[in-house]
């Protein structure tokens, strides 16, 4: 075997076990300029954290607004700006970068056997884009924030006074972040995979993860081209979405869905991968119909673009075009579909054991099962015309943003938080935490559905007074959901520091991320494993701790 | 069992044609997602009951799904997701093609309000009186941004875009009032942009048009104040189209009794086949008359000269549907094809 | 550094040491590039996009509009971009022939080639500004009054302005390349990165090929 630069270095130094990643170089410098896939992924992980907390902060602030239907608390300007800034952060700053930058650079190069990703200067370039981006939109809601929704809806953004300029650089830098680290997954996995690893043997999150690379590198400069036409109109008036100059308004939105309906399978692709992953380690089970979840994340992404049309359905767009948007969408649900009854089909016959992330994995799956088949609903076209731009919308993308990508996103963060920092954090609290969410989630969200059947546009400031019961309801069940969160902020930084070391596998998984040391080294394997086996094969047993592979 | 799954579900009165079909639609999908969620959250639980890990070091079998129970797996859902769609889409299609015998209303969007003028009669801000029982279309444009006519009990809802027209129609089943609102974010005022369709008995809207066509309203408009700028008198829309004509210089250039001036004639105007300097045909409807107001040089008729100023910011929405209306009561008798049976154009733009 | 690098006497940092041989890192660098491309042109595709559906709109404001420029000097700019990709790829050639001196000069020879490109584009510029054939509410251009000729204009500066921003990142990889070409890095054994910049200059190229006669020929 080689040894890598760093093995080298370490000839005298203390002995391999105790130098993981995190305790090899403490430096700021050694985190600052590191080129390791998982210092990077922490990174990743404390910066969405902390984007997640603020938008967080942001629906909270709007949830008690709308405890009163006439103005409240802030003015309309101000509500208009924060629900922009809480769709702006939370999509761009936290749910799109997530799971891929935090728990896939972390995780694909363990999963496959890998050194590190094919490109790590580029993942670290990622990193600081992100910030880059995540700073000069900050900067631009400092100075006055943009209030035209995270959609950008041309000729409002092209027109309106406040700052959109910022955020919509801070968008386009974003997206070349999230470009760089799709393409850094798809080269790695298809380069760097360790012997005897072929595809049908790939661990299932790096297949969630593969698909939303092609997502990310394919749909990405869409939203790119279009959020920069959109930034030259506004301070050089080329008029290109400008009625008034032969423009067309409804080309943007085209332009725009065509990056942003593909960009929820961006957010949710990752969380499915979690969820195959987590599901198996959980019921102690191989995945039931490894082939049919695998290849459904390629059919996603393959669907996932020619559906952004059924955002269109009350545009003005014609109703043939409607139609076979609508029709599409309908295969995109069946994808999703067979990986719902497959991950049920885990538990079965296997050896179900309740943790804080199985609590996850239940709240995900029925989230997913309802925020979906909703999600089909509106693509039915005729109900989409109630449902259209109403609480409806809201709490159906909130079902499956929340409901589905944050749930995994929490799975994967207890799940893997052993693997990633060594430590144990407390499980009673997991789940006193796990239940206020699941619980305050479907208080804030199932109110928000039938605020939708009631007929209560999104983005009001102010409503009619019968909206109001529904709306107070909805607000009461998000600081449930806030609480939660900040529980779970609590008991894991005091894990982090306090939070008794231990084993490498914790879990007894079977999953290719465990063959190597929790916390893993540097240079992740001493030497490259070579796989001979599926994934999560439980046929037999072996102390925990020690997966045989070869 | 309709009004029951209604009011739990929270949906608003039936106030259209569409709504009970649509709501009978929305009944069945939402039934479904329920037993659907009430099925996988069941199974899992109960798989959690029977499949408890009972030691540490157990083992599982290896299981691979048998490859009918995958087909299944696809079948099931497809089915059920077709046959909504398919269902949908019928519906979808019925809202999407006004009936020849609708009567029109004009509508125009601006921040932060409703404008309705209707062809033979008055106009009014945020407030739209409607028949019952009579197929109303609304042909809807925006001033400055995108805004969305919305009435929930009707369950119509459309954008209203700069730029473009775009239509949306529906039948009022009975008299009441019902609040229009805004579902498309256009600001500050976004959610005041709010008005009210009054649904009349056919008889008491034929009295109220009367009346309005007299003008002995014309000081008890409807909403707000009349002295929105830009909005015409009250009064019929042709009338209004004459005087609008008359004060903007018009009639300078264009004739209204088929004489050629610097400009085409007026007279017979209205789905006129002109030849354009290009070469091409054109027909003469609502959506070229308002495109020679705002941009003449774009589209010549072939033997004038493009000396006409454009009016775009100069004529205002109402003023320019009234234009279009009085242009299009200019029928010699030699073509009229009848007494005025309605507009029978078809969509100002067919998207 | 790793030890097979040494062995194939490469010089040092060639070999990343998470990869097995420098065949699979050179695939790795070839998928990555090539992915890039895509991301490139669907960059671009949305204004191609834009283009089809104004020039489905305004058909005879495109046609006019698209007569006044300068179809000599767009054909002289296709002309001197396409030599400037055969002289980067025949630089890469030499690079492989291991005559390094020789793959300098190419790289010299397609800078220089894409500043022409540049200066052409320059003076184009100019004459529209001196025209007011300019993009959106600052289009005044007496030749052509069509209503949607500002479309054209607003279109034609973005896709050549956007395509302009690219000939000049190329150029800087382009100088990069030649500074390490020049120091002697790429030779018949490793000349991978100088590969990819040519890729790059050759989506330029390609980039323009299109740009070319939907502007300038119909």
């Amino acid at each position: 075997m080689r040894l890598s630069e760093t093995t080298d270095s370490l000839a005298g130094a203390p002995p391999l076990e105790t130098l993981n990643y995190l305790t090899d170089g403490t430096t700021v410098m050694s985190w600052v300029n590191t080129r390791d896939h998982k210092r990077v992924g922490v990174m990743f992980l404390a910066a969405v954290l902390v984007a997640f907390f603020l938008g967080g902060l942001f629906a909270l602030t709007l949830r008690m607004k709308l405890l009163q239907p006439g103005p409240f608390l802030m003015d309309a300007l101000s509500y208009n700006r924060l629900f922009t800034l809480h769709g702006v952060v939370m999509i761009f700053l936290f749910l799109i970068p997530a799971i891929p930058g935090a728990f896939g650079n972390f995780m694909v190069p363990l999963m496959i056997g890998a050194r590190d990703v094919a490109f790590p200067r580029l993942n670290l370039a990622s990193f600081y884009l992100y910030l880059l981006g995540a700073a000069i939109a900050i900067w631009g809601m400092v100075h006055g924030g943009a209030d035209t929704g995270w959609t950008f809806y041309t000729p409002y953004s092209s027109t309106t006074p406040t700052q959109v300029l910022p955020i919509l650089l801070g968008v386009f830098v974003l997206g070349f972040s999230s470009i760089l680290t799709g393409l850094n997954f798809i080269v790695t996995v298809h380069t760097l995979r360790a012997p005897g690893l072929n595809w049908m043997r790939m661990p299932l999150f790096v297949w969630g993860i593969y698909g939303t690379s092609i997502i990310q590198v394919l749909a990405t400069p869409v939203l790119g081209i279009t959020v920069l036409i959109v930034a030259v109109e506004r301070f050089a008036g080329f008029g290109m979405f400008d009625p008034a100059r032969g423009g067309d308004p409804v080309l943007y939105q085209h332009m725009f869905w065509f990056y942003s309906h593909p960009a929820v399978y961006i957010m949710v692709l990752p969380a499915m991968g979690v969820i195959s992953e987590t599901v198996c380690t959980f019921s102690r089970k191989n995945p039931f119909g490894y082939r049919a979840i695998a290849l459904s994340s390629l059919g996603i992404a393959f669907v996932g673009f020619f559906t952004w049309g059924h955002h269109l359905f009350v545009a003005g767009q014609s109703t043939f075009d409607a139609g076979a948007f609508g029709l599409l969408s309908m295969l995109v649900g069946i994808f999703t579909a067979i990986k719902v009854f497959n991950w049920v089909g885990t538990m079965y016959r296997g050896a179900i054991k309740f943790t804080t992330p199985f609590a996850y994995i239940c709240g995900f799956l029925y989230f997913i099962v309802f925020g979906g088949m909703t999600g089909i609903a509106l693509a039915t076209t005729s109900l989409d015309i109630h449902w259209h731009d109403t609480y409806f919308v809201v709490a159906h993308f909130h079902f499956i943003m929340v409901g589905a990508s944050v749930m995994a996103f929490l799975a994967a963060l207890h799940y893997w938080f052993p693997k990633m920092f060594g430590k144990t954090y407390s499980e009673g609290w997991g789940l006193v935490a796990a239940a206020l969410i699941i619980l305050g989630f479907n208080a804030t969200f199932v109110p928000q559905f039938l605020l939708g059947n009631y007929g209560m546009p999104r983005r009001y400031y102010q409503y009619p007074d019968h909206f109001q019961a529904l709306n107070v309801a909805s607000t009461a069940g998000s600081t449930l959901l806030g609480f939660g969160f900040l529980i779970i902020l609590i008991y894991l930084v005091i894990a982090l520091r306090w939070g008794a070391r231990c084993t490498q596998n914790p879990w007894g998984s079977k999953g290719f991320e465990w063959l190597s040391a929790s916390p893993p080294p540097t240079h992740n394997f001493d030497e490259i494993p070579t796989i001979t086996q599926m994934p999560h094969d439980y046929r037999t047993h072996e102390p925990p701790g020690v997966i045989r592979v070869s | 069992m309709n009004d029951f799954l209604r009011r739990m579900l929270f949906l608003p009165e039936q106030a259209s044609t569409f709504a009970r079909d649509l709501d009978r639609l929305h009944f069945f999908v939402i039934l479904t997602t329920f037993v659907m969620s009430f099925l996988v959250g069941t199974t899992a639980i109960l798989f959690f009951v029977r499949f408890r890990r009972r030691s540490e070091t157990q083992t599982t079998p290896h299981i691979e799904p048998p490859m009918w129970l995958e087909a299944l797996f696809v079948t099931i859902p497809l089915s059920f997701f077709l046959l909504w769609f398919f269902v949908g889409f019928n519906e979808f299609v019925r809202q999407q093609t006004p009936p020849a015998d609708a009567m029109d209303v004009y509508v125009m969007g601006k921040k932060w309000m409703w404008k309705f003028a209707y062809p033979d009669g008055p106009n009014a801000i945020n407030v739209l009186r409607v028949p019952a029982g009579r197929n109303v279309r609304l042909l809807m444009t925006s001033r400055d941004v995108i805004h969305s006519f919305y009435v929930p009990e009707f369950r119509i809802k459309k954008d209203v875009l700069p730029g473009r027209y775009t239509d949306q129609w529906f039948n009022a089943v009975a008299p009441g009032r019902f609040q229009i609102l805004c579902a498309e974010y256009c600001g500050a005022g976004h959610s005041v942009m709010r008005g009210e369709v009054i649904v009349m008995k056919p008889e008491e809207y034929e009295t109220w048009l009367a009346l309005q066509k007299r003008g002995a309203l014309a000081s008890r408009q409807d909403g707000s104040p009349t002295e929105i700028e830009g909005t015409p008198a009250l009064g019929n829309l042709v009338e209004q189209g004459k005087r609008v004509a008359a004060e903007k210089g018009c009639l300078k250039c264009h004739s209204i009794d088929g004489t050629r001036h610097i400009g085409p004639t007026w007279l017979d105007l209205y789905h006129r086949r002109e030849r354009l300097t290009t070469g091409a045909f054109i027909d003469a409807d609502e959506a070229y008359l308002t495109r020679s107001m705002m941009d003449p040089a774009a589209e010549i008729v072939d033997g004038y000269q493009p000396v006409m100023p454009g009016y775009e910011g100069k004529l205002t929405a109402p003023e320019t549907s009234a234009l279009v209306e009085y242009i299009k009561s200019l029928q010699s008798d030699a073509v009229r094809t009848g007494p005025s049976e309605g507009p029978s154009y078809a969509p100002l733009r067919n998207n | 550094m790793s030890h097979e690098a040494d062995a194939l006497g490469l010089p040092r940092g060639i070999l990343a040491h998470h990869f097995s041989s420098l065949e699979r890192q050179n695939e790795a660098m070839r998928l990555g590039m090539w992915l890039f491309l895509a991301t490139e042109i669907l960059l671009f595709a949305g204004l191609f996009t834009g283009y089809a559906v104004y020039r489905f709109q305004f058909p005879l404001a495109f046609q006019e509009a698209s007569r006044h420029l300068n179809i000599t000097l767009g054909t002289l700019n296709t002309v001197v971009l396409i030599t400037s990709s055969f002289s980067v790829a025949l630089s890469i050639f030499y690079a492989r022939t291991d005559r390094p001196r020789a793959a300098a000069l190419c790289l010299v020879v397609t800078l220089l080639f894409a500043l022409a490109f540049l200066g052409v584009k320059a003076v184009e510029y100019a004459e529209h500004f001196h025209e007011h054939a300019l993009p959106g509410k600052y289009y005044a251009y007496e030749a052509v009054k069509v209503p949607g000729a500002a479309m054209f204009y607003t279109l034609y500066f973005l896709m050549t302005g956007l395509h302009g921003v690219h000939v000049v990142a190329g150029m800087s990889v382009l100088s990069w390349l030649l500074w390490r070409t020049l120091q002697g890095r790429y030779s018949s054994r490793y000349y991978t990165g100088l590969e990819m910049g040519g890729l790059y200059w050759h989506l330029v190229d390609l980039v323009w090929i299109f740009l070319y006669p939907l502007l300038y020929l119909i």
